[in-house]
Parts: structure tokens; C-alpha cells; sequence
């Protein structure tokens, strides 16, 4: 993966090997450059990453997230399951760092295990926008013409609902009375990237219609280089970067929209552990217990602070124009 | 510019359409029998059921109905609910609340997000630089809804300082804090924008030229530069009003307000297919022209840009 034109204009510094393991997946795939050679955008960027304490504080935030949803027994060792009502709407103690909920349940534990559902959501949400949205915008943006033509049009329809009252009209239309958890994920994950998808694809074809006039494209489809091979192997590394950029924030933004659709109580299903919904079980009892809406809370938008913090530091080291 | 605009309008009727439908296909085929809960537990008589059916034309493809529903509405007839109540005087109630709350949220975005994103990118640099990069992001990232509860929790319960529901009469002064909620996000970005803006045109030859002929520093900034930085951020406003009009259904709910928002969600929930596909068909049109007229300002405003 190397951007020959981005690349050449930059100037060459003194190359460090890229040592240790990348903390988030944005981290050049690559080996490190000799140090002779002009750096490739993702180095370079990179080079200019490591450097920015905003980068450092998301991507740690990013980590300990991360380790919260595979392992949460890390972190606490109360069952987020078990509830004793004795206990309901407790304040926090020694005991219970973050209280008790309505049904007695441990806040801590509680909160700790729910950055499982809204992660996965919001990462299997981001895979399926970027899929669509970049193979779309790929497709139009090469092709141009009619067919951009069409499916512009047909990205308008979808741009033009706005995304709550979209989302909730989907969701009550196609969930199913008693989803289980993995429908109710599915459900959402598709309905975000439905609503989503035209902003992913308008990045990705201005992109790829830049990209497009570029000599290297000419030189290959004048080698007799297919559409597909021209399409995967030279349009789609160079249209790379912005698409991360939108997919990091994204990833922060879809986070808090299942919080928002779960909180309208339309997003996972009551009885799942996630932030959106502790949050609407919350919401009737902020003024007597307001602890059990601040938590959770706190951990939502502290998640979808570090990867909006990431995708702005990364924006900025890939665009030469703000360094 | 007259084919441009001749163009744009063309190329909103298929998105019209295609929105339209779009809605009208989901919300018809929400779950659920209208009038199965709606005569008590014995349910409805059969010619009642029938008489409604043929009424809102549910035998019909779904193909024709959607354009019966299209030809009531260019006349003007938003249709009926299914308790009789006139969707088109539900709505005229309930949007003055939603707009009036749309223009406090614009001007408490505009007025503190220039004024903030104005102040550092002038500046440039320093704590109050980065104090406000990372609260804008931080305000980027806090969800409507959590802001809506901690203003709600701390200035209504615990200092009583505003009111914790609006009232219907939907006073001024009892919204303002629902449009800060509303518009923090928004708030962010256009300090964002506003910044990033100034920073570019700072260095720019006509601030050098008004300087070297001896302008004072106001009028360099007030006149020549502002004037300049502040075409991307009217362009965003305009949209962002376009989707504020759209209704804030999370801000109304938690807020109590009786606004458009709150009619579409509660006819969601209560399966008012008829009420839902007004709002929503309203609200596209809204946005839709929105962009259009943010489109066309943006030429008027930027002599520099050019249609073909």
C-alpha cells in the first residue's frame, strides 16, 4: 500500500521503524520505510500521530473500552445479572461504586458489562455503512454518468429522512414483537446503516472521482488493467483515508445513536445490558436516584468522546493541509 | 444560475417522490391492526372495520394509495386520523412550538458558536484555543438526550432555576434551556467551522491589503475578514435549521413540549399511520427546500463561485 503522488511531496525526514503494537485500525499495515525513501502517507501520518497527546488519550480510552468488552470480569466481580430489590435505588457506597438500579442491580458491574452490546452495535453499524456507502460511492464515482446519476438519487431519498424519526419509523416496522437479543442487534445495526450509508458513499465518490483522473489510474487501464482491478487495486488505497476518517467518527456517532434508539425504548430489547437502555430505565427516576442515569451516561459519552477525538487527530494527520 | 436552479429543482422531484413513498410504504405496513384496540375489548363490528378500510383505501395496492394520498395532499388535505381528528389542524397546532424552538436553538448556535469559534481562530493557539477544541468535541460527543437530563436534573430539580416541562402554551422563556440541548451539537460545529474558516482567510491577500492601506483592526476583522469566514458557517446554519424544523423528538419528549416531534412519536407508537405520513412528508419537503435555498445562497453570498 503506497501513495505514490501524496507521497513524492513530502518531505523526507529521518524514518523511525514503527515499534510496537498499533493501538487502533488506523495504524499503517505497513513495514517500516528504508530510510532513504519519502514516506507514504500512512507513515507519515503516523510519524505525525504518535506525537499528539489528543492521539495518546483516545487511543488509551479506545483500549481500556476495548478490554471492558472482552473481559469485563477485569474490572468487577459482581454478577451485572443478579438483583436483590432490598437494595433498589441505593446510592453509592463503598460497596457499589456506582449504586443500585430500580431492581437492585450492581450499577458498576452493570455498567461495565454494557459496553459490550453498544460496541458490537456500533462496530457491526460502521462495517455495514462503510461496505455499502464505500462500494456505492466507489461504483458511482468510477462509472459516473446515468448509473451515478440513479444512485445519487437513490442516496437523496435515504439522506433525506432524518435519522431519528427514520430510525424510529424502520425499527417499529421491522422488529419483530419478542426479538432475541442477536435479531434486536441485527435489526438495529441494519437500520442505522440504512440511514447512514449516503454519507459514506458521497465521501467515498468525491474520493474516487478525484482519484479517477489521476495519471497512475490512466497508466493502468492503459496497460489493459480491468475495471474491477483498477477499481481494488489503485482507486481503493488512495480513496482509504478519508473513508477511515468518517468510520472512526462514525463508529462514535453510532455508539450514541443505539444509546438514543435504545433510550426511545425501539433500539435493544428491555432486559439487554447496554448504556441506551439504562439509560431509559433511568429516565423516570432522575430526580430520586440520579446516579443510575449518570453512570451510564458518563461511560456513553466518554466512549464516543475518544473515538470522535481519534477520528479528528487522525483527519488531521492525513490532511497535509492542516499539519 | 436560472438553469442551475432549473436543474436542482428537477433533480428534487425524484428525491420528493422517492422519500415520500419510502415512508408511506413503511409506516402502512407497521405491525399491528389499527382497529383491533380501538373499540374496547369486544372489538369493532365488521362493516365498522370495512367502512374504515375503504376509507383510507387499505385495499388498494399499496402503489395507489400512496398516489390517492399524494393527490389529497397537493389539494391541501393532509386526511383525517382514524378517530376523525383533521392531521392538517393537529399539525398547524403543534408547529409553531417546533419552530419557535428551532429559531432560539439557531440563534443560541450561531451567537455563541461565532463568537467562540471567531475569538480562537483570531488568537490562535494557547489554553483557551485547546479549552475550546476539546469542549467542542466533547460536546460533539455527549448524546441529545444526556444533555437534555443533566440541564433538566441540575438547573430544574436542584437550583430551580428553569422550568423542568414547558407548558403548552410553549413561553419563550421556558424553552431556552430545550434549545440549548438542542443545539449544543450543532454549537460545536459551528465553532468549528467559524475557526477553521478565520484560520484560512487570516493569511489571506485581501486582510493583507486592508491592513497595508491603514484600516483599523475592527474593521480589517469586522468587514473584510468576517464577512468572508462566515459563508461556509450561514451555509451550515441553513441546513441546520433545515433538520431543527424536522422536529427534535428526544429534546420534546424529555421536555414535555408539545411540538412536532412529540405528535409524530406519540403517532408512531398509537399507530396514527395517517398522522405520521403528513409529519413526515411536511418535514422532508421542509428540509429539502432548505438545502435547496442553502445551495442557492451560497452562490449569491460567494460571487466566487460560479454555475455553469
Amino acid at each position: 500500500m503506497s501513495e505514490p503522488t501524496i507521497a513524492s511531496q513530502v518531505e523526507v525526514r529521518h524514518v523511525e521503524a514503527i515499534v510496537g503494537e498499533s493501538p487502533s485500525a488506523e495504524a499503517p499495515q505497513q513495514k517500516p520505510d528504508k530510510a532513504d525513501k519519502p514516506r507514504s502517507l500512512w507513515s507519515d501520518a503516523w510519524y505525525d500521530l504518535r506525537r499528539r497527546p489528543l492521539f495518546i488519550v483516545a487511543s488509551a480510552l479506545i483500549a481500556l473500552v476495548l478490554l471492558m468488552v472482552l473481559v469485563p470480569q477485569l474490572f468487577t466481580s459482581a454478577d451485572p445479572y443478579y438483583a436483590d430489590l432490598a437494595r433498589s435505588k441505593q446510592l453509592p457506597s463503598a460497596n457499589a461504586w456506582f449504586g443500585y438500579d430500580v431492581q437492585g442491580h450492581d450499577m458498576f458491574s452493570r455498567t461495565i458489562y454494557a459496553s459490550r452490546a453498544s460496541v458490537i452495535v456500533g462496530l457491526l453499524a460502521t462495517l455495514f455503512t462503510v461496505l455499502v456507502g464505500g462500494a456505492a460511492g466507489m461504483i458511482s464515482g468510477f462509472y459516473g454518468g446515468l448509473l451515478d446519476a440513479v444512485m445519487s438519487r437513490i442516496a437523496d431519498v435515504f439522506f433525506g429522512l432524518p435519522f431519528i424519526l427514520g430510525g424510529i419509523i424502520i425499527l417499529t416496522t421491522f422488529r419483530s414483537d419478542s426479538p432475541t437479543l442477536a435479531e434486536a442487534m441485527l435489526v438495529l445495526v441494519g437500520t442505522i446503516a440504512m440511514l447512514s450509508w449516503p454519507v459514506a458513499m458521497r465521501i467515498t465518490r468525491s474520493a474516487a472521482i478525484t482519484v479517477k483522473q489521476q495519471d497512475y489510474v490512466k497508466a493502468a487501464r492503459a496497460l489493459g488493467a480491468s475495471d474491477g482491478r483498477i477499481i481494488v487495486r489503485h482507486m481503493l488505497p488512495n480513496c482509504l483515508a478519508p473513508m477511515m476518517v468518517y468510520a472512526t467518527i462514525a463508529l462514535g456517532a453510532f455508539i450514541g445513536a443505539e444509546a438514543t434508539l435504545s433510550y426511545l425504548g425501539i433500539g435493544l430489547p428491555p432486559g439487554t445490558i447496554s448504556w441506551g437502555v439504562m439509560i431509559n430505565d433511568a429516565k423516570d427516576y432522575i430526580r430520586v436516584a440520579p446516579h443510575m442515569l449518570i453512570f451510564p451516561a458518563a461511560f456513553l459519552t466518554t466512549t464516543v468522546l475518544a473515538f470522535v477525538m481519534l477520528g479528528d487527530v487522525v483527519r488531521q494527520a492525513l490532511d497535509p493541509k492542516l499539519r | 444560475m436560472v438553469r442551475y436552479i432549473i436543474r436542482r429543482l428537477l433533480q428534487l422531484i425524484p428525491v420528493f417522490f422517492g422519500t415520500t413513498f419510502l415512508i408511506y410504504y413503511l409506516v402502512w405496513r407497521l405491525p399491528g391492526d389499527p382497529f383491533a384496540a380501538m373499540c374496547g375489548d369486544r372489538g369493532c363490528p365488521p362493516a365498522y372495520v370495512a367502512t374504515m378500510r375503504a376509507k383510507f383505501n387499505m385495499d388498494d395496492p399499496i402503489l395507489i394509495q400512496y398516489f390517492k394520498y399524494l393527490g389529497k395532499l397537493v389539494q391541501g388535505d393532509f386526511g383525517t386520523t382514524y378517530q376523525g381528528l383533521s392531521v392538517g389542524k393537529q399539525m398547524a397546532m403543534a408547529y409553531p412550538t417546533t419552530v419557535k424552538l428551532a429559531v432560539i436553538a439557531l440563534l443560541i448556535e450561531a451567537l455563541i458558536g461565532i463568537a467562540a469559534g471567531m475569538y480562537t481562530g483570531l488568537k490562535g493557539g494557547g489554553f483557551l484555543d485547546n479549552l475550546v477544541l476539546i469542549s467542542t468535541l466533547f460536546l460533539i460527543s455527549l448524546p441529545v438526550f444526556v444533555t437534555g437530563f443533566v440541564l433538566q436534573i441540575v438547573f430544574g430539580f436542584q437550583l430551580g432555576i428553569i422550568d423542568v416541562t414547558v407548558p403548552p402554551s410553549a413561553p419563550i422563556g421556558s424553552l431556552i434551556a430545550p434549545a440549548f440541548a438542542l443545539a449544543s451539537l450543532s454549537m460545536a460545529y459551528v465553532t468549528r467551522l467559524t475557526r477553521a474558516s478565520i484560520l484560512e482567510n487570516k493569511r489571506a491577500d485581501y486582510v493583507r491589503t486592508a491592513v497595508a492601506k491603514g484600516l483599523k483592526p475592527n474593521r480589517v476583522v469586522g468587514v473584510h475578514l468576517l464577512r468572508n469566514s462566515v459563508i461556509p458557517v450561514l451555509t451550515f446554519l441553513g441546513t441546520d435549521l433545515g433538520a431543527l424544523m424536522g422536529g427534535a423528538i428526544v429534546t420534546e419528549g424529555i421536555f414535555n413540549i408539545k411540538g412536532i416531534g412529540n405528535l409524530v412519536y406519540r403517532a408512531i407508537f398509537f399507530k396514527e399511520s395517517v398522522t405520521v405520513v403528513g409529519v413526515v412528508t411536511l418535514l422532508v419537503v421542509v428540509y429539502l427546500l432548505m438545502n435547496l435555498l442553502v445551495d442557492l445562497l451560497y452562490a449569491v453570498l460567494d460571487p466566487r463561485i460560479r454555475y455553469e
